[in-house]
């Protein structure tokens, strides 16, 4: 594709700088002044804390546990999702979209409703009457709850496009349907399903909320270990060590990640129809039912034994949790309607923030060539690959000169928008490239000048991918909670610092109160991500 | 009337476009026929102003149009994969380049309705485009086309990408709107059919040259060329003697009014008819039952000719046939 013909050149600057100075100055600054506390002290190169944490027996111990579960969390998803994948991909049956959206739900979550969605689920009151808190077991089933979705919706959007006329020519040439399975089917999924598991493995080895929550003081991984030691034992050139070491796990798996990714987008044709429910032998209904049912029990027990929760204090049944929002409860220095006014307003100012840096490198991206877009590109991809725990980290240590800006507020909705911009990007780009040249052509042979093409062509689509990003970025910054817990005083929480610090309290009444506000958020969250998943399937998927 | 002279493209090494002289005068179709590759699509990208020539002119009435941009040629295009509008209706799709006239709402509201009653779409208005059946998009990518009544039309294969009988359907129907409305156009195409359906003129390309220009029927009379002989499925090329009104193709004679000397020749798909009492004899290699009739294949010396008969041959039977007087034509490469 050309080159955008009606960017402007004092423009085309504007689209390079604002986002890069945004970048360099509430990313990279942060990030190295994190590397440069953990390498040097009083100004000299000094190894200390990266042997202290090599030499200490229980920070190798963070380290192994971090990569293990994270590598069993990882298959157990990927295990669990396949079959969920090739229901969702090829077959049909009544509720099928409505399935297809209510299973972003759990991927979307803050951690903090999660870990309190498990706690009640799987705690001494829960309905299973088994007490799994502080176990490596909780830690999994909740890690496959939150990256479930992210397996079956890659995986399937990648089969749909596999033809099945392919299984049936191997069919025909002999093969058996498990090793049509093994030989066909399996080594086409391979981009996806490698592309999807390394996203988990991510996502899990820097699990923080959930670990914090769940893990109890038994378990922690790097994540956990940072925020640790930099706010607890306030030893920050140890934490520092830990982030460093943490940033090159994250850069391998991001190497093999892109490598994928760049492999995935090889086309194998058109969607097939899938096959409805008139047209299944009984074993493909159950198959069908079987994985339905397990999508009910995994992702919609935990968050209905939420709600539950939510409205039983000590005796019966009461909405006492949410009547009783605006008073000051234990636990908490202001009431919870502070939070949910705090998270409300980070949200919007972050989500403004982040649409408004995030589209203009986005139009950097798709719309020029060559190294500025692809360096742009690559370098818009590292807040995603750094943790939002070492982000904040990089913030308290970084950022008190020349303005300090660590009291303010301000700085919360910032960091939202620093962890929300890649997800805008990611909306906004493949969007802006799919506006085909020959949609240009053919308004410019309509009598189109070019700035009329940029309104009446590139714009419509471009907003709506902004609307798209927008949601995104708010349902982000919403549960936003690796950062914040840095950043957030305790005089003005947000939701997810508020839900944590009740959950840290003994007692039924924080609990409870504990779980009206993870409920409260994930309905905000929910609202956001459907409308977001609405505009989505409005015919934005087909040019 | 459009003029486009010695039209020069050139793609890496490879001329896309070869010095094409090629006019269309008002009111005339003109159908650019050739194999895939052969540049058609590029003289009609060069002619839209989409596609900058490396040499030669575009003309209409007279005025040079190297500095007049696309949108302000005044012709419409018509893409082969229609290149709808996917963020508007069917309706947004016809209204848009009268919008960008800046005509009147009551002027684009007839015209719309004008346009969507000539292509059959009437009552279609608010239709998402990608919910439309592929002949269905078509008709919308004409009607948007026609709408802002462009002075030129030029089309890209537009019935390409649609199965065989919608075709056939469409290539009529196609001629019919074109009669009434009264356009000037450029048609793209690789179906020979299509070209001698929907055009006055039909222009042969390959490898970026216009070989030959002429009406179907004279194209059909007297190709010229080989490669014109080719896509109109004219027999296999001879190597043939003519003395004194006969031309001796080895292993026949036949009366002909050709000039005595050396020539390659042709032989006319109808021009072959098989009868038991003809006097060349032939071996089957393929017979297949086709409208009624058999299409027959059969060798003679080293060469494959076809005809059809109406009756079967198995393969190997020996097949005799006539080839009529005066029937063969030169041609050259």
């Amino acid at each position: 594709m050309d080159g955008h013909p009606s960017l402007s050149r004092a423009g085309g600057i504007a689209l390079v700088v604002v986002p890069l100075a945004f970048l360099a100055y509430f990313f990279l600054y942060p990030l190295l002044t994190v590397l440069v506390t953990g390498f040097t002290s009083d100004g000299r190169l000094d190894l200390g804390p990266i042997q202290t944490v090599l030499g200490r027996s229980a920070l190798l111990n963070v380290a192994w546990f971090t990569l293990w579960q994270a590598v069993a969390s990882t298959l157990l998803t990927v295990l669990l999702a396949l079959p969920a994948a090739n229901v969702m991909a090829r077959y049909e049956f009544p509720g099928k979209s409505f399935v297809r959206a209510a299973i972003v739900v759990p991927f979307v979550l803050p951690t903090v409703v999660v870990g309190s969605a498990f706690l009640a689920l799987l705690g001494p009151d829960g309905p299973l009457g088994i007490d799994l808190r502080q176990t490596i077991w909780a830690i999994l089933i909740a890690h496959v709850f939150f990256n479930y979705s992210i397996v079956v919706r890659t995986v399937s959007a990648y089969w749909e496009r596999i033809d099945p006329a392919l299984g049936e020519a191997a069919q025909m040439l002999g093969a058996g349907r498990m090793s049509v399975f093994l030989r066909v089917t399996l080594p086409m999924l391979r981009p996806a399903i490698a592309s999807a598991a390394s996203l988990v493995f991510l996502f899990t080895f820097t699990s923080f909320g959930i670990i914090l929550i769940l893990g109890g003081l038994s378990h922690a991984t790097i994540e956990v270990e940072i925020w640790r030691q930099a706010t607890g034992l306030i030893n920050f050139e140890v934490a520092a060590a830990l982030a460093f070491l943490q940033i090159v796990g994250i850069s391998v798996t991001l190497f093999l990640y892109s490598r994928y990714q760049e492999r995935k987008t090889v086309q194998f044709g058109h969607r097939r129809s899938a096959r409805p429910i008139g047209q299944m032998s009984r074993g493909q209904r159950w198959h069908v039912l079987g994985n339905l049912l397990v999508m009910l029990l995994l992702l919609g027990t935990p968050l209905f034994v939420l709600i539950d929760r939510s409205l039983r204090g000590g005796s019966g049944y009461s909405f006492d949790a949410y009547s009783g929002l605006g008073e000051q409860v234990a636990g908490l220095a202001a009431p919870a309607t502070t939070a949910i006014w705090n998270s409300a307003r980070f949200a919007l100012v972050a989500t403004v923030l982040a649409v408004a840096i995030g589209l203009a490198a986005a139009t950097v991206i798709a719309y020029r060539r060559g190294w500025l877009a692809r360096s742009f590109d690559a370098l818009l991809m590292l807040p995603l690959g750094t943790s939002a725990v070492t982000l904040g980290f990089g913030f308290l240590l970084a950022l008190d000169a020349p303005l300090d800006l660590r009291t303010s507020i301000w700085i919360i909705p910032i960091a939202h928008a620093m962890v929300a911009i890649p997800f805008v990007v990611r909306t906004a780009v493949p969007v802006m490239r799919s506006v085909r040249h020959r949609l240009r052509e053919a308004a410019a042979m309509l009598g189109a000048p070019p700035e009329r093409v940029w309104q009446e062509i590139d714009l419509p689509l471009v907003a709506r991918a902004g609307l798209i990003g927008a949601g995104f970025a708010f349902a982000v910054s919403l549960g936003e909670f690796g950062a914040t817990s840095f950043l957030a005083l305790p005089s003005n929480p947000t939701l997810p610092t508020a839900i944590f610090r009740l959950l840290g309290r003994p007692g039924t009444e924080s609990f409870t109160n504990a779980m009206a506000l993870s409920t409260l958020l994930m309905i905000g969250t929910t609202v956001t991500i459907l409308l977001i998943e609405r505009l989505r399937r409005d015919g934005l998927g087909d040019f | 009337m459009l003029q486009c002279l010695r039209l020069s493209v050139v793609f890496e090494d490879t001329y896309a476009l070869d010095a094409v002289n090629l006019t269309v005068h008002d009111g005339e179709i003109v159908a650019v026929m050739g194999p895939s590759g052969c540049g058609k699509t590029t003289l009609l990208r060069a002619v839209a102003g989409l596609q900058p020539l490396d040499i030669g002119t575009v003309t209409w009435d007279g005025r040079n149009l190297r500095d007049v941009p696309p949108h302000q040629r005044g012709f419409g295009f018509m893409f082969q994969d229609y290149a709808l509008f996917p963020h508007l209706s069917v309706r947004g799709n016809v209204e848009f380049g009268l919008r960008m006239q800046g005509a009147a709402a009551q002027h684009r509201t007839d015209r719309i309705r004008t346009v969507l009653d000539t292509v059959g779409l009437t009552g279609y208005d608010d239709r998402p485009v990608h919910e439309l059946s592929g002949g269905e998009q078509q008709r919308v990518a004409l009607a948007r086309t026609l709408a802002p009544a462009p002075r030129l039309i030029l089309l890209d294969e537009p019935i390409g990408a649609l199965d065989r009988d919608l075709r056939e359907h469409l290539t009529a129907e196609m001629r019919a709107i074109f009669a009434r409305v009264g356009v000037t156009a450029l048609y793209v195409t690789h179906d020979r059919d299509e070209a001698f359906a929907i055009a006055d003129t039909v222009a042969v390309m390959n490898r970026g040259r216009l070989v030959r220009k002429g009406t179907p029927q004279e194209l059909w009379a007297d190709p010229q060329h080989e490669f014109v002989a080719r896509m109109l499925g004219f027999g296999p090329v001879l190597d043939g003697k003519v003395n004194n009104g006969w031309a001796d193709i080895g292993w026949t004679r036949v009366a002909t009014d050709l000039p005595d000397g050396e020539h390659r020749l042709v032989v006319p798909p109808h021009a072959i008819r098989v009868a038991a009492d003809g006097p060349n004899a032939g071996t089957v290699s393929n017979c297949a039952f086709r409208s009624g009739e058999y299409a027959v294949e059969f060798s003679v010396a080293d060469v494959t000719l076809s005809a059809t008969s109406r009756r079967r041959f198995d393969v190997g039977d020996r097949i005799m046939f006539h080839i009529a007087p005066a029937s063969l034509l030169a041609v050259h490469e």
